[in-house]
């Protein structure tokens, strides 16, 4: 079983409790004329425990918020409040998976697990086992020396997926993990990431073009437009979780993609 | 998951034809002899450069130690001074600014050119025959390495900065690595090049290595041993290329990853 997060400062958050704050953020690439506003004046609040889901099209900022969350970009305006402290650099608690797997080649697949305690200095027998313990949890175990290489599409994912969890983030950060995936690996990967968030209790932000993952995996589904990237639309998922895939053919479901879809300028009549 | 490497037609084809290229060859040139009268002197037969190299293989070996030792030195002290700076020149925006040109400009002079002057700062011996090897060595090495450290694929950096990796922790940990195929492929250039400096400086001056080998077989007009001592030149580059190129193949599956 992989262990529940601990909070690493002040009194630990109930689940649904506000986590972040996301105050006029703005990103604006290049300067005054000729400028793009990748996003402008995003407010939210993301409650704890919580899978919010970034919907929208290529350059409609999505990607750019998510990194700003993480510390990689810095906001043009605005500001991103995690736990009452803003956000100006990555965080230790943080874990992120990237579009590709991102895997490092001339690593084995434990040692790419390994990598971020490697860099914290925290490369001891408990991270040691517990890396295991996470490539058996996806089904890896048998893999643990392989090289990158050596890995389907679908499995380097995961082992990207277990990095990102190795110091048991309390927020995990996902910019399309499984836009190149073939659509039953990809289903398959929606279920495993529902039972780590079940088992963590980690809130999750992320980012995807899919309005059926977005639906399929969220509590709440953040719909963004393009040109300039802005949110057009909030929705909230009320489907129970456990989710099973049969949800994905109810009438409610269907609904909720719908509205999606309309945020999105896909549909016209919402 | 190794993959068991097939041995079908077409790896026997893979060997089949180059011989066969090379037979047609030894064919046209024996031809061409035979049909225009060519004397020894000026183009001796197959055979005779055959004998030659049989009937001199011991003196072919030992003036091709020297040879190889001075090919191979003149690489390891491109590669360790050639890494380095590398690293420099990549790592610091003022140093690339200052000493970048100038490793062109070096670039843009015949190194034979500098070789009378070489020999009168470091003598006869093998000091100077290294620095030729080094100086024509050196380039590629730095280039190439500088060229990898610099392209190293942004979602690895972001990656290293994701999980709060230091500079240094940035460098050694993705950057160094991620830059060795491209470290390969200028080595591999480099070797080649060592072995030229190499004959280089035996040409201009020394009483031993196979460049002086060919130079004195020349003046003899013993041009079996000449073209025998090309042929030991040849086998040596092709050694020292394959030794090269087997730490590439080595690592290929990696290596594919990271340069796309």
């Amino acid at each position: 079983m992989i262990p529940a997060i601990a909070e690493p400062q002040g009194t630990p958050l109930e689940a649904g409790e506000i986590y972040g704050r996301f105050t006029g953020v703005r990103k604006v690439f290049g300067k005054q004329e000729g400028a793009m506003v990748a996003l402008s004046d995003v407010d939210y609040e993301l409650r704890k425990g919580e899978l919010v889901a970034l919907l929208g099209p290529s350059g409609c900022g999505k990607t750019t918020l998510l990194r700003m969350v993480a510390g990689l970009t810095k906001p043009s305006g605005g500001s991103v409040v995690i736990r009452g402290r803003e956000v100006t650099e990555p965080q230790d608690d943080f874990g992120f998976v990237f579009q590709s797997p991102n895997l490092l080649p001339w690593r084995t697949v434990l040692s790419n697990v390994l990598f971020p305690m490697e860099i914290k200095g925290r490369l001891d027998a408990a991270a040691k086992a517990r890396a295991i313990e996470l490539l058996e949890h996806v089904g890896l175990g048998k893999f643990l020396r392989s090289r990158p290489h050596e890995l389907s599409g679908g499995m380097k994912q995961r082992v990207a997926l277990c990095r990102a969890l190795i110091h048991s983030p309390s927020l995990i950060l996902m910019d399309e993990p499984f836009g190149a995936l073939d659509e039953l690996t990809r289903m398959e990967m929606h279920e495993l990431l529902l039972d780590i968030r079940r088992l963590t209790g980690a809130t999750v932000m992320f980012v995807t073009h899919s309005i059926s993952e977005a639906v399929y995996l969220a509590d709440e589904v953040l719909v963004f437009s393009a040109r300039p990237g802005r949110v057009s639309d909030r929705i909230r998922i009320d489907l129970p979780y456990p989710r099973e895939a049969a949800l994905r053919y109810t009438a409610g479901f269907r609904e909720y993609e719908r509205r999606a879809g309309a945020g999105l300028g896909v549909l016209h009549h919402a | 998951m190794a993959r068991p490497m097939p041995i079908s037609s077409d790896a026997v084809t893979r060997i089949a034809y180059p011989v066969l290229g090379l037979l047609l060859l030894l064919l046209l040139w024996q031809g061409y002899i035979v049909l225009f009268d060519v004397p020894q002197a000026v183009l001796p037969r197959p055979l005779a450069v055959w004998n030659a190299t049989l009937n001199n293989l011991p003196l072919l070996l030992s003036e091709g130690r020297v040879t190889l030792l001075e090919s191979v030195y003149g690489f390891l002290l491109a590669f360790f001074l050639g890494i380095p700076i590398a690293v420099a020149i990549s790592s610091s925006r003022t140093l690339n600014l200052m000493f970048y040109p100038l490793l062109i400009a070096t670039q843009a002079l015949p190194k034979v050119a500098l070789a009378p002057l070489i020999l009168v700062w470091l003598g006869t011996g093998i000091e100077s025959k290294l620095a030729i090897a080094w100086l024509v060595a050196f380039f590629p090495i730095v280039v190439d390495t500088a060229t990898g450290l610099r392209s190293t694929p942004t979602e690895m950096l972001d990656l290293a900065a994701s999980v709060r990796a230091s500079g240094w922790q940035t460098f050694w940990k993705i950057r160094f690595p991620a830059a060795l195929p491209f470290v390969i492929t200028g080595s591999k250039v480099a070797i080649t090049l060592a072995v030229i400096g190499a004959v280089i400086g035996e040409f201009i001056s020394s009483n031993e290595g196979l460049g002086n080998l060919l130079l004195v077989a020349n003046s003899q007009v013993n041009t079996p041993l000449a073209f025998a001592a090309l042929l030991a030149l040849a086998v040596l580059g092709m050694v020292l290329y394959a030794a090269v190129a087997f730490i590439d193949i080595a690592l290929k599956p990696w290596f594919s990853e990271v340069r796309h």
